[in-house]
């Protein structure tokens, strides 16, 4: 039986614990784009997306572009937890719109029906426009 | 069981930690199976989702409850066998996450998206109560996967499944 460290790299990746979630955000004129990396499961990773938006808004920024180019894996918590982020949002008269998914991620929004949910862009430029 | 059939089985705490055990532990298992990293990504995922619904829906996070997780493999698939200690429910029951006025649900999907991901899957009564999702997915046609994951599939689950 193939051990961890034996595993082939693309699926090593796969792997739980190694992925943990980071967060860091920028400013694009009245927009946050937030760089997230890693996964976005139960526990940790759902939380710090959850801990990370309600900071940005208790900060008063309501616009807020989450770039997932380096998210390669997201649950069904996770999904929760974007739709939680989404609607939170909105509901404070903002808006959160999705950039660059990975084809995982991609599919996983299509299957759910999510994707047309969400304003997903490809384009950075393009995406922080959309805002005004 | 078959005498070529290997079984696996693990008692897990109910716990968050348990989600990555049970995935490492069926990743394993799925990669020297032999199949290629879409599926493997599935099968990850479908445990993921299983043990996320026996720690949260079935044993309601209480920590004195166990989560049971075994894995068959056959000569011709993977067999996945996820029991908690709860209560049991029917899949009749559970809401469909694609009707209108569940889409912003926050939670919901798990079930979903496990019989999206695999060739079958199934919930039943376990033998001393609770609730058994019981999956599979078949195993890779010789010559048609690589352990590195070119198995010529899309990433893409299997919708309508």
């Amino acid at each position: 039986m193939a051990t961890v460290d034996k595993a082939p790299r693309r699926i090593r990746e796969h792997r739980g614990t190694k992925m943990a979630l980071h967060a860091t955000h920028r400013d694009a004129g009245t927009v946050t784009v937030v760089d997230l990396s890693g996964r976005i499961t139960l526990g940790d990773g759902s939380a710090l997306l959850r801990k990370t938006v309600r900071g940005l808004l208790d900060d008063q920024r309501m616009r807020i572009l989450l770039n997932l180019a380096d998210v390669d894996y997201i649950d069904s918590s996770g999904i929760g937890e974007l739709v939680s982020a989404f609607t939170t949002v909105k509901n404070r008269n903002g808006n959160l719109k999705l950039l660059h998914l990975t084809k995982k991620v991609r599919d996983l929004l299509q299957i759910t029906k999510l994707f047309t949910v969400f304003d997903v862009y490809t384009d950075e430029g393009t995406a922080i426009r959309s805002f005004d | 069981m078959a005498p070529d059939t290997k079984h696996l089985e693990m008692t897990l705490e109910t716990q968050v930690e348990s989600v990555n055990l049970a995935e490492e532990m069926c990743l394993r298992v799925a990669e020297a199976a032999g199949f290629g990293e879409d599926d493997c990504y599935r099968i990850g995922m479908s445990v993921r989702e299983g043990v996320i619904n026996a720690f949260h829906y079935g044993n309601q996070e209480r920590p004195e409850k166990k989560i049971h997780l075994a894995v068959d493999l056959t000569s011709d698939k993977m067999i996945i066998h996820v029991l908690d200690e709860g209560t049991g429910f029917k899949l009749s029951e559970v809401a469909d996450p694609l009707a209108e006025e569940n889409l912003l649900s926050t939670s919901g999907r798990g079930i979903f998206l496990m019989r999206a991901f695999m060739d079958e899957f199934d919930v039943v009564p376990g033998k001393t109560g609770g609730a058994e999702i019981v999956m599979s997915k078949k195993l890779p046609a010789p010559g048609s996967s690589s352990p590195n994951g070119d198995g010529g599939q899309s990433a893409a689950p299997h919708q309508g499944a």
